[in-house]
């Protein structure tokens, strides 16, 4: 095919393409207006059923949980096929980058960055934990609060060094964490079941108050299991590729 | 827009408009930098900048839980797994 072909090829491709998304174009609601009703009844419903004010997570960890579910188990498998795909093969011998370079000196972390992340990390933990523990009151959730408690674990990596974060979050004892929040999620799903009621159903108490920290029943309940799964994966992935920039491995291609 | 009518903030009329079109087209001239920038790294540093302008964008359309979640993936995490692979396919080359 020459390549005169193949322009009118691809120029037929781009001008059906732009008239079948024009198309769909001309056929949606007008910006801002939205005529659905679902939205609707789940404001006007949410709080009165659900005893949750972050009406985001009442959908999220309630209405449409085994959505949630399966989202959770996207990242599960992120970080499972992480740890496979760069796991230390059979006859790899694992060097640090440092000795690698014996005439060069390792450049030493500054103070300021060192005195930044040591400042950062107490109150990034509270953050995420805040995050976390709050989705039945304020729009936030496990996902938001895990990736900011990792984030807390990558400030140790600055201020100090790759060691200091393997010795803070041992790979062992991380995977157990991600075990246990992922399958926490599933659990109080299928507690519900041997009750007679669906998957996810939210059959805790909802507690006295809308959006008190108590209330909400399971919403609070996922969210926190969440946030120790997102976190702990999200550990899991960076550790992974921290070793992979930092460590030399022998018969590596 | 629906939900202005309740609320007992008083926003003048227009400016809610005026701040979603100005955000819009920060985040389309951000999205164009991302594909111009040339060089890997400033490329990933533009990309987490594209990063929050999503995040102010999601909030200027009253989703305060997205822009949470664009904040610390587009703007976080996927800026520094995409730093930490460049260094080591850099290594590699060396």
């Amino acid at each position: 095919m020459t390549p005169a072909q193949r322009r009118w090829v691809s120029a037929v491709g781009i001008a059906g393409l732009a008239a079948f998304y024009l198309w769909g174009l001309s056929g949606l609601p007008g910006f801002g207006d939205y005529p659905g009703p679902y939205g609707f009844i789940v404001l006007h419903l949410a709080v009165k059923q659900t005893f949750a004010t972050g009406i985001v997570s009442a959908v999220n960890f309630d209405y449409r949980g085994f959505d949630t579910v399966g989202e959770e188990f996207i990242l599960f498998a992120a970080a499972a096929g992480t740890g496979v795909v760069l796991r230390r093969l059979r006859g790899e011998r694992e060097r640090s980058a440092v000795d690698e370079a014996a005439d060069r000196d390792v450049p030493a972390t500054s103070d300021a960055v060192r005195m930044v992340a040591l400042l950062f990390t107490g109150p990034v933990m509270v953050v995420g934990w805040w995050l976390t523990s709050h989705a039945q009151a304020n729009p936030s959730g496990g996902f938001q609060g895990g990736v900011i408690l990792a984030t807390a674990f990558i400030l140790v990596y600055l201020s100090g060094e790759f060691v200091v974060l393997k010795r803070f979050s041992p790979v062992a004892l991380t995977e157990a964490v991600e075990a246990a929040g992922a399958g926490g999620f599933a659990a109080i799903g299928v507690a519900a079941v041997p009750m007679g009621l669906a998957y996810l159903t939210n059959y805790l108490p909802k507690g006295q108050f809308a959006g008190a920290v108590s209330s909400s029943g399971t919403i609070a309940l996922i969210s926190f299991f969440v946030g120790l799964e997102v976190g702990a994966a999200f550990i899991l992935i960076i550790g992974e590729l921290l070793e992979q920039t930092l460590l030399i491995r022998q018969g590596d291609r | 827009m629906i939900a202005a009518a309740h609320t007992p903030y008083t926003v003048p009329i227009g400016f809610m408009d005026a701040l979603q079109v100005t955000i819009l087209i920060l985040v389309a001239a951000g999205a164009t930098a991302v594909v111009l920038t040339r060089r890997h790294v400033h490329q990933v540093l533009v990309l987490s900048v594209y990063g929050i302008l999503l995040a102010v964008l999601f909030l200027a359309f009253q989703a305060p839980d997205v822009t949470l979640s664009e904040l610390t993936v587009g703007a976080v995490a996927l800026p520094i797994i995409l730093l930490l692979t460049l260094a080591k396919v850099r290594k590699r080359e060396e």
